[in-house]
């Protein structure tokens, strides 16, 4: 009901996700990717296109193209803002801590280096939609599976968790 | 229904009395999330009546026992039961015969049914299977499958702006002369769009094809006669028309489906087994492989009893009466884009929709929060979803329990999602 504050409903839509689900952070096509990951969640049909430049392990650029809820796309944005120039390694350890967050664990979702994410940990409480917020991060691990397999660096490829 | 007939000639559709009909739905009466439960979600599938649930019951408590193979009192009453409820489903698509209708696990069984063992034997490389762009994921894969196996081709009917299908292709596709079977959605799941499954029927049939309809939906909120439609294969499930999970059924016309070879092998199929060859049970049961979901089919009977005392006819005009509200009202909520066919005596009790401020899983779970069921996603039809250009649509979808309160309050929460969503 309008005027009628629903809590719940409240830490779900954070002003932050609806403010990155409006104006997203690197959306668009990125010209010179090097590797690029198209994940769909077949139940929904929300959709990420994550592109990527990869140099000696570092992710020079990387942009994406979607469709789908706030959540899905609000967590990509925030995402992408945050691995500008960060190595592979940081960005499997960032999923893995987003991911521990949305299933729920307390201490995840206090860790400040999870920067605007944090915004996203309501989600966590609806575990239907849990899956939208982490498809972005699923395109991510798959383009840092394929941007070290592509250089035969399959040695420090992350393992299947969680 | 432009033509007004006389009271003698034909009685008028009685208008349903919902608060009684709710009474007869235990399921309806709790709270979500602090709220009345409105359930519109029906084109996923229908709550069940009580008269179902004691049918289990009762089934379950007293006559329990495998059928056509006992010789003992139960086993006698099961299969009594089961094989009553087989002409009590034929019976309400208007089959010629009970012979000519088998239990399936639901529509999606019944049609790899079709193309499974029709499919196989049928088809032969360029022969068409014409499909139509409105059809659900389970009239579609199932020939995608068997295209792939036997070398046919898949063509489809296109739709219009406002989801129809568009008619004025199809001599031209049946013109060449290669389509061997069309299938065809009776009524959309996703647009709700009734389609013209008579005339297609009629004009396939001079061009020597066979029809196959996915009643899933038709058979639910539509009456259905199979004769008057002119179909040649029927498939629908209980659980969209009141009755349980897991069961449904296909009605193939006699002479076809005695020519069909057996889709799944097993007991209850057979008649003489060898080491190397054996031969099969008479129709229905060579196409009934295992035990079947004797539960299952007694509830299904039940739930046709139960719509029967309530009327196809009437509860087909109660859902036009609330898509017809549902439009307006939509169609006044700033930002509301709708699909499907404007009038509302061109579909069944379904409303697709999307908001211009947020996305439909957005819109379903603000709408949860007042507990108002709806769906969003692309109901599995992705090339309906194509044809529009969107990756979902939020739907609700209407039933005999629902009401025009249910949908001022659907409405009232698209508001709440403005709220949220709304401005910069």
């Amino acid at each position: 009901m309008p005027g009628v504050p629903d809590v719940q409903l409240s830490s779900l839509y954070q002003q932050l996700i609806l403010e990155h689900y409006k104006k997203p952070r690197n959306r668009g096509a990125l010209e010179d990717k090097t590797v690029e990951v198209h994940m769909r969640n077949p139940a929904c049909g929300d959709e990420i296109k994550l592109q990527m430049k990869v140099e000696d392990d570092i992710i020079r650029d990387l942009r994406f193209l979607g469709d789908g809820c706030s959540i899905s796309q609000a967590s990509v944005s925030m995402m992408t803002s945050m691995l500008k120039d960060r190595p592979l390694d940081d960005a499997i350890a960032l999923a893995r801590r987003f991911t521990e967050m949305m299933h729920g664990d307390p201490e995840a979702a206090k860790d400040r280096s999870l920067k605007d994410l944090r915004a996203l940990q309501g989600v966590s409480k609806f575990p239907i939609r849990v899956k939208c917020a982490l498809l972005g991060f699923d395109a991510l691990q798959q383009a840092v599976l394929q941007s070290r397999t592509a250089t035969g660096d399959q040695e420090s490829a992350p393992s299947e968790g969680s | 229904m432009s033509v007004t007939h006389t009271h003698a000639a034909a009685p008028p559709v009685p208008t349903l009395d919902v608060e009684r009909i709710r009474e007869d739905f235990p399921i309806l009466a709790q709270e979500v999330n602090g709220h009345p439960l409105a359930y519109l979600d029906n084109a996923a599938t229908s709550q069940k009546p009580t008269a179902v649930i004691d049918t289990l019951r009762h089934y379950y408590e007293r006559d329990n026992a495998n059928v056509h193979r006992g010789l003992h009192e139960l086993s006698r009453r099961a299969t009594d039961a089961y094989e009553a409820a087989r002409a009590t489903v034929a019976g309400w698509i208007g089959a010629p015969a009970p012979s000519e209708l088998i239990f399936t696990r639901g529509t999606t069984e019944a049609i790899n049914l079709v193309a499974s063992s029709w499919g196989e034997a049928n088809l032969a490389p360029g022969d068409e299977i014409l499909l139509s762009e409105l059809e659900h994921h389970s009239n579609l894969i199932p020939w995608q499958l068997v295209a792939k196996k036997t070398g046919a081709v898949l063509r489809y009917l296109s739709l219009d702006d406002d989801g129809r299908l568009i008619l004025d292709d199809l001599p031209g596709i049946l013109g060449g002369g290669r389509v061997r079977i069309v299938a065809i959605a009776h009524v959309s799941n996703s647009l709700g769009t009734i389609n013209p499954v008579a005339e297609i029927a009629r004009q396939a049939r001079e061009a020597g094809a066979l029809v196959a309809v996915d009643g899933a939906q038709g058979a639910a909120h539509h009456p259905v006669d199979v004769e008057k439609l002119g179909a040649d294969f029927f498939a629908f499930s209980a659980h969209k028309m009141c009755g349980p999970t897991g069961i449904g059924a296909l009605w193939v016309r006699g002479e076809i489906l005695e020519r069909m070879p057996p889709y799944q092998g097993g007991g209850e199929m057979i008649d003489l087994v060898g080491k190397h060859e054996s031969t099969w049970a008479a129709l229905p049961h060579k196409f009934e492989a295992g035990t079947p979901n004797i539960a299952g089919a007694i509830g299904m009977a039940a739930a046709v009893e139960y719509l029967r005392t309530i009327g196809p006819e009437a509860i087909l005009r109660h859902e036009q009466d609330l898509v017809g509200y549902a439009l307006d009202a939509l169609g006044d909520s700033p930002g509301v884009r709708l699909f499907g066919p404007p009038e509302p005596s061109e579909r069944a009790g379904v409303v697709s929709f999307r908001m211009a401020e947020a996305h439909p899983h957005d819109i379903s779970t603000v709408l949860d929060r007042e507990g108002i069921a709806i769906r969003a996603g692309h109901h599995c039809a992705q090339l309906v979803m194509q044809r529009f250009e969107v990756g979902a649509t939020a739907r609700a979808s209407f039933y005999l329990y629902n009401t025009k309160e249910e949908v001022d309050r659907l409405v009232r929460g698209l508001d709440t999602v403005r709220s949220i969503f709304g401005g910069d």
